[in-house]
């Protein structure tokens, strides 16, 4: 049971900190990358952190369960496989937040979405199959907003990662 | 070419079969890549193989546990936004990048007159001091180079979906 896997719509964005044992902590700063490529990787880990691998097992589920991760397994690069991406921005007037949100999340090609203390006050991640079929979203949102638009497509990835310390 | 044309293209396609059948994360008992293997219709070996590739690639960012950084106790996750001189952009952004505490410094284009940000770097903190010094560290490392920032907190997830593989 993984309730906590995925995040729900519409959660706001405080959430608890969460206790953690000197072994989760010590776990999670050793593993957010790295995790072994052997046959049996529990037992690697189990083997360098002086355990079983039963702990180990029982341990990361948990936290799965705790909802202190949210995924247990390869991150991918997905723009090496197929899809291009941008960052866009709408200038939403107060009064119709909600209702432009709604538009914005109705389709499936935005993935995040977030709420910013800017002018700029919302900014989504758009995907799409092609750099011509993103053009043509990102116009299609714009005109059904009716709010100012901007499509920040990265020029150059300076780095993407970052392991948080527990 | 065609034989070594035919193993690449299998390859490419157990890589995909491999990315759906690990996307919502790795199966927790003794062999998960084992589990894996039989889902794509490989052998352990092979698999291990080519998720070895696929990380050498870059294709695989990372594999392990995927912390919820508010779990965590990092609430203080804030986009910073800077207007960096073109001509010194790129050394400065991947200086900005190796910093450890941004997760994601991208350069994106400037849209005079409505934005003039072409840096922008993720930062996360568990205090509010946390992040202002971050941000003051990010602002004296760019230097006279920088013209103006902005800081974007976010407020609210609005929508949060996997980017999808298809």
């Amino acid at each position: 049971m993984c309730s906590h896997r995925t995040s729900s719509h519409q959660s706001t964005l405080q959430q608890q900190e969460v206790e953690l044992t000197e072994f989760e902590k010590q776990l999670l700063n050793s593993y957010q990358g790295d995790f072994p490529l052997t046959p049996e990787p529990f037992q690697t880990i189990a083997d360098a952190l002086n355990t079983t691998s039963e702990k180990v097992q029982k341990t990361i589920s948990d936290l799965l369960d705790k909802g202190v991760l949210t995924r247990f397994g390869p991150l991918y690069n997905i723009e090496k496989v197929d899809g291009v991406f941008s960052l866009c921005a709408l200038k939403v007037p107060t009064q119709r937040f909600d209702e432009v949100a709604e538009q914005v999340n109705s389709y499936t090609e935005v993935a995040h979405n977030y709420q910013r203390d800017h002018e700029w006050n919302m900014w989504f991640v758009l995907a799409a199959e092609s750099e011509q079929a993103l053009e043509i979203l990102f116009n299609d949102i714009t005109e059904l907003t009716g709010c100012p638009s901007l499509n920040l497509p990265k020029q150059t990835e300076f780095f993407v990662g970052l392991k948080f310390e527990a | 070419m065609g034989l070594k044309h035919s193993k690449q293209m299998a390859k490419e396609a157990l890589a995909k079969k491999v990315m759906a059948a690990t996307q919502t994360g790795l199966p927790i008992c003794d062999r998960p890549y084992q589990v894996i293997a039989e889902q794509v219709g490989t052998t352990e070996d092979e698999l291990l193989d080519i998720m070895q590739d696929m990380s050498s690639q870059g294709l695989i960012r990372r594999i392990g546990l995927v912390p919820n950084h508010y779990a965590l106790g990092y609430r203080f996750n804030l986009m910073t936004v800077w207007d960096v001189d073109d001509s010194e952009i790129l050394h400065l952004g991947q200086q900005v990048g190796q910093l450890n505490f941004v997760s994601h410094c991208y350069q994106r284009p400037r849209k005079a007159p409505d934005w003039n940000y072409n840096l922008f770097a993720m930062v996360h903190g568990r205090s509010e001091d946390d992040v202002a010094q971050q941000v003051e560290t990010i602002q004296q490392l760019l230097g006279p180079a920088c013209r103006d920032m902005a800081q974007l907190n976010s407020l609210k997830i609005l929508k949060k979906t996997g980017l999808r593989i298809r």
